[in-house]
């Protein structure tokens, strides 16, 4: 693990009106890192991960990816070029997969490294039977997203960013939206990426899942950091009162 | 119902049949362009090219059908376009019915999932490689029943162009009534034909919309 930070936020602010929904957020995360951001909804956790490709710009504050800004000031036609390329780096799985319908689980894994990366249909086979091999989807790889349940089509949304050989990968709220028996299945797979020392940002529900795997808590709520740290402390001991709150309400039932 | 007439004049009607599906296709075929084109200038970021989709959407729209071929026809030679009945009623009907393909158009690509964009744009595809591959393949199974609604409209609205002698469906109707007085039969025969064309076209937009639909 080397100390150079692969994501550097620095003073992260982004309002819509007069209603701040992130505020003055810094945040550093190093190779290999695994980060979960947990908080109430609405507390801004969702934004902050989005503004880290882009996706919903900031107000104000700077976004690092390496040595590169991701959110530079540029003019408009520059600033699309920059962005693409940027954006190949930071894989992203949202809460509701978003496969592409229209096309195999095959051409969902290569449609955007073959515009791309310009790679031919030898590579390109051989990078969706890595990729799916690596989820456990190799056997669905001519099934179309409809026919998939929704912990595979998460599991195959996984392989389509990692086939993109990302530095980054960001999860929204990646199993919020499955049956409870799914989410183990995704949980495993995003697991075994941290065991690959996956750098991982991960906006989750799911405590458990952020004790056991993550490296770092950030617990959110109205657009700030309210405390951070390793998942022992904040979920043994916080020092918040607000985090003592949230997380009564959470782990309610378990243990 | 005189059988003995219809099966006479039956020829004359097929012949004017021909020419509505003619006019039918071809103004289908020209409102299809203006369609596409009406939709990326109202989808487009550019504020002129919006606004001129919008003018486009709401002239064709805010007025008669017939008083558009009329002004092509009878008011063009005024502005120096002279045109002949058949080519002024394809272009009316063509502009007419690109105005609503426009609206059916531009309606089916914004309801493709948001999501697809993001996804798209979150692996570094550009704004048109992402139009291209993901958003339009998708619009394109959407727009096809919709669009299907539209020619059935435009095959019926090809009726308005025997105002400007056309010597199509409805025209000759018209003027099979003049020499034989029996508008029941003319008129029903017309009608047959113009049910006969809809069918066909109908059944191949369902059967092209369940080819291409989602799996």
């Amino acid at each position: 693990m080397t100390g150079n930070p692969i994501i550097n936020i620095r003073h992260a602010a982004k309002s819509y009106g007069s209603l701040e929904v992130l505020k003055d957020i810094s945040l550093q995360v190093t190779k290999g890192q695994i980060v979960a951001i947990i908080g109430p909804s609405g507390s801004g956790k969702s934004t902050l991960l989005r503004a880290i490709n882009d996706l919903d710009p900031l107000t104000s504050g700077e976004v690092w990816l390496e040595d590169e800004q991701v959110n530079k000031p540029l003019p408009p036609r520059q600033y699309e070029t920059h962005i693409n390329k940027v954006r190949q780096n930071i894989g992203m799985v949202f809460q509701h997969f978003n496969l592409f319908p229209h096309l195999t689980v095959r051409e969902n894994i290569t449609l955007a490294p073959k515009m791309l990366k310009g790679i031919t249909g030898a590579q390109a086979e051989e990078l969706a039977v890595e990729q799916l091999t690596k989820v456990g989807m190799l056997d669905r790889i001519d099934y179309y997203p409809s026919q998939l349940s929704g912990g595979q089509k998460q599991r195959v949304a996984i392989a389509r960013a990692l086939a993109m050989k990302p530095k980054v990968m960001l999860f929204d709220e990646a199993t919020s939206a499955l049956d409870p028996e799914l989410v183990e299945e995704v949980n495993l797979v995003m697991k075994q990426l941290a065991e690959e020392h996956m750098t991982m940002i991960i906006v989750t529900h799911e405590m458990g899942f952020a004790q056991d795997v993550c490296d770092r808590v950030l617990f959110m709520d109205q657009g700030v950091v309210v405390e951070e740290g390793p998942p022992d402390v904040i979920f043994k001991n916080p020092a918040n009162e607000r985090t003592r709150n949230f997380l009564r309400k959470h782990l309610r039932g378990r243990n | 119902m005189d059988t003995d007439l219809i099966i006479r004049v039956f020829p004359y009607f097929i012949e004017a049949g021909w020419v509505t599906i003619q006019l039918s296709v071809l103004s289908m075929l020209l409102g299809l362009v203006c369609g596409a084109l009406g939709a990326a200038a109202r989808l487009s970021r550019s504020v002129v090219l919006r606004f001129i989709g919008a003018a486009y959407v709401s002239l064709i729209r805010g007025t008669p059908a017939l008083i558009q071929v009329f002004i092509l026809y009878f008011g063009g030679p005024q502005i120096g376009i002279q045109l002949e009945a058949f080519e002024a009623g394809v272009l009316a009907l063509g502009f007419n019915i690109g105005a609503y393909m426009t609206e059916t158009m531009r309606g089916a690509i914004i309801s493709v999932d948001r999501g697809q964009t993001e996804a798209a744009r979150t692996l570094g595809l550009s704004r048109f490689e992402t139009f291209r591959a993901v958003t339009l393949p998708q619009a394109l199974r959407l727009m096809i029943r919709p669009l299907g609604v539209n020619i059935n409209a435009l095959i019926k609205g090809t009726a308005l162009v025997a105002a400007i002698s056309v010597v199509e469906l409805t025209y000759t109707a018209q003027r099979y009534i003049g020499s034989t007085y029996k508008p029941f039969e003319m008129f029903f025969l017309a009608g047959a034909i113009y049910m006969a064309i809809i069918y066909v076209t109908g059944t191949a937009v369902s059967w092209l919309d369940r080819r291409v639909a989602l799996k």
